[in-house]
């Protein structure tokens, strides 16, 4: 049972925490209500009228770019971490990888993918 | 010091080249306000040229790269160099199709490019996990590709079709793997053997096995997996339809051959029943569905099935002489049926108005060459002599009675009589009948005269000299077993 102190404790802190982050910025914060920020959040949408509505989809264009870009990050930092070791075949491997890549932005690029209009 | 594995670049070079040379069509096409198609072709045909160069090592090899993850033999050899032809002739005759309309989809190359240097790491892979992410490059590729025509509805719920069922036999393939990976500790193939043949596993192993079949068959097209077929087949720009039925279904079965020789070679008594019966279904439905199309690109998507079911007539008749004789079927089906596609291609005219059946009457009277090149790949994929598909059909049911599978012979030449009534008649309507009214002039681009000319050269003289071919099939499968 003695294991699941500290648990107990993170569960008591994070209570703690998110309670105080409320109650300080309900007592301290200057209100200013508009009627754009009383509505629910439905991503920048309207929430209230016809679900069946069309709508853009342009996001998911930068949000696949987002996905790439992470990718690439998440094989970026271990890369980072053990670069002294791998010396210069690391350096070129991950040249590569970063090539290939950026001839994936010019095509969007080029394609018009990051105009929002 | 971290150990870094002994990277040998010179065995997936091929691939290598593919992908740089469909990373150069996608960065130059953009900034090539016209002709791009044109361009991205001649820079496509270069990559699989050099490709096709720097392949001919491969064929003195037997050793493993990367670890053991890829195996550089003549198996990989042979099937590379199969794939290299098919995207080849694709190439060709695609280009008159990507610029009919007006759009210059030059991104179709690239795509092109990259889902072989996906099949080309299939085929070489010796290890389940690197077999995966060549199936998904070449699958995603080929996802787009065959939803690429932006004018056509059909080609939009092809793509579709195929995304959603692909992604359903890639999962049940992964599944499968996972079974294995319980069992043996490992996904390479000579681990998983090595296991298997110690006779541990048991009843797991068999799900392992069975999820990877299903997966296979889907990627193969073979009864009761079939569904997508003719839907997708129809819709998908006809080039890539020959493409894809010739090339994905080399590969797959490709990979199908040695993952379970290689890998599931213990289990051959368990496996062997089940494609004796998924043959069975394959040959009979693909071609008896084929006898009543009225399109020719349906009608060839049931041949496509059918002519799955004969390459599994050639696993089942297994080892050395079922497996070379797939080989061999499988370069005569790729001149046959990228030739065939070509000519549907041709005859479809602009936005693919004329894919039925009665638009080909009266063609050898307007375009005597044509008819006669079209009558070749029938007969070929028909399995009459002097053609490859003879020689094809003869070895692999050759191998199967020498293994003991009679009845399954017999079954497979009775449905292929069958056949011969469907590609009949479309020869018959070339010779025999009258069309109601002239349609407009075909306009041959030189790329296509030459695409359809190397198929029919192909077609018929593999099949008139067969020998080096059977003996280069026989020699590349030795290092299977």
């Amino acid at each position: 049972m003695n294991g699941y102190l500290p648990i107990l404790f993170i569960f008591l802190v994070a209570t703690f925490i998110g309670a105080a982050i409320i109650v300080l910025s309900t007592l301290l914060s200057r209100k200013n209500w508009t009627p754009i920020k009383l509505m629910p959040y439905e991503c920048g949408m309207d929430p209230i009228g016809s679900a069946r509505r069309r709508f853009p989809v342009r996001f998911f264009v930068i949000g696949m770019l987002f996905i790439v870009f992470d990718i690439e990050l998440i094989f970026l930092f271990p890369w980072a971490t053990i670069y002294d070791k791998l010396m210069i075949f690391g350096f070129v491997e991950m040249l590569i990888f970063v090539l290939v890549l950026l001839v994936g932005l010019v095509y969007v690029w080029k394609k018009g993918a990051l105009e929002w209009q | 010091m971290i150990p870094i594995p002994e990277v040998d670049l010179g065995g997936i070079l091929p691939a290598l080249v593919l992908c740089v040379g469909g990373l150069i069509v996608m960065v130059a096409g953009s900034f090539i306000p016209k002709r791009a198609v044109a361009f991205s072709a001649i820079v496509s045909l270069v990559a699989v040229l050099v490709a096709f160069a720097v392949n001919s090592p491969l064929r003195m090899m037997n050793r493993q790269a990367f670890s053991g993850l890829i195996s550089l033999d003549p198996y990989s050899w042979f099937c590379n160099v199969l794939l290299l032809i098919a995207a080849g002739i694709t190439v060709l005759t695609s280009v008159r199709y990507l610029t009919d309309d007006g759009q210059e989809l030059y991104e179709y190359f690239a795509l092109l490019l990259f889902a072989t240097a996906g099949m080309m790491f299939m085929v070489s892979a010796n290890h389940i996990l690197v077999i995966f992410i060549g199936l998904e490059t070449l699958s995603i590729s080929v996802y787009v590709l065959a939803g690429l025509m932006p004018t056509s509805p059909k080609s939009r719920e092809a793509g579709l079709k195929y995304l959603i069922l692909g992604g359903f036999s890639s999962a049940i393939f992964l599944y499968g793997a996972a079974f294995l990976y319980g069992v043996a500790g490992s996904l390479s193939l000579p681990a998983i053997a090595k296991v298997l043949q110690t006779g541990a596993g048991g009843k797991t192993a068999l799900v392992g096995m069975g999820l990877l079949l299903v997966g296979f068959s889907f990627k193969v097209a073979a009864v009761p997996f079939h569904m997508w077929t003719p839907d997708v087949y129809e819709g998908a720009p006809t080039p890539l339809t020959g493409y894809m039925s010739v090339a994905v279904k080399a590969a797959a079965f490709a990979v199908f051959v040695r993952v379970f020789f290689a890998a599931l070679g213990p289990l051959q008594v368990d496996w062997t029943q089940i494609l004796w019966v998924l043959a069975v279904l394959t040959m009979v439905l693909g071609n008896v569905a084929a006898l009543v199309q009225n399109n020719i690109k349906r009608m060839l998507a049931y041949s496509s099935i059918a002519h799955a079911g004969y390459l599994i007539v050639g696993m089942v008749a297994g080892k050395e002489a079922g497996t070379s004789a797939m080989l061999y079927y499988l370069l005569a089906y790729t001149f046959t049926n990228l030739g065939a596609f070509g000519v549907v291609a041709l005859v479809g005219r602009k936005g693919e108005a004329n894919v039925m059946l009665d638009d080909y009457r009266g063609l050898a009277a307007s375009n005597p060459v044509l008819a006669l090149a079209m009558s070749i790949f029938l007969f070929s994929l028909a399995g009459i002599p002097p053609t490859a598909g003879f020689m094809g059909k003869f070895t692999i049911f050759y191998a199967a009675v020498k293994a003991g599978y009679i009845w399954l012979v017999i079954i497979g030449v009775l449905t292929s009589a069958v056949s011969v009534f469907y590609y009949f008649r479309v020869v018959m309507k070339m010779y025999m009948e009258v069309p109601e009214k002239t349609p407009a002039a075909l306009q041959f681009g030189p790329a296509m005269i030459l695409a359809l000319g190397i198929a029919a050269v192909g077609v018929m003289y593999i099949g008139i000299f067969p020998t080096t071919y059977l003996d280069l099939a026989t020699e590349s499968v030795k290092t299977l077993f």
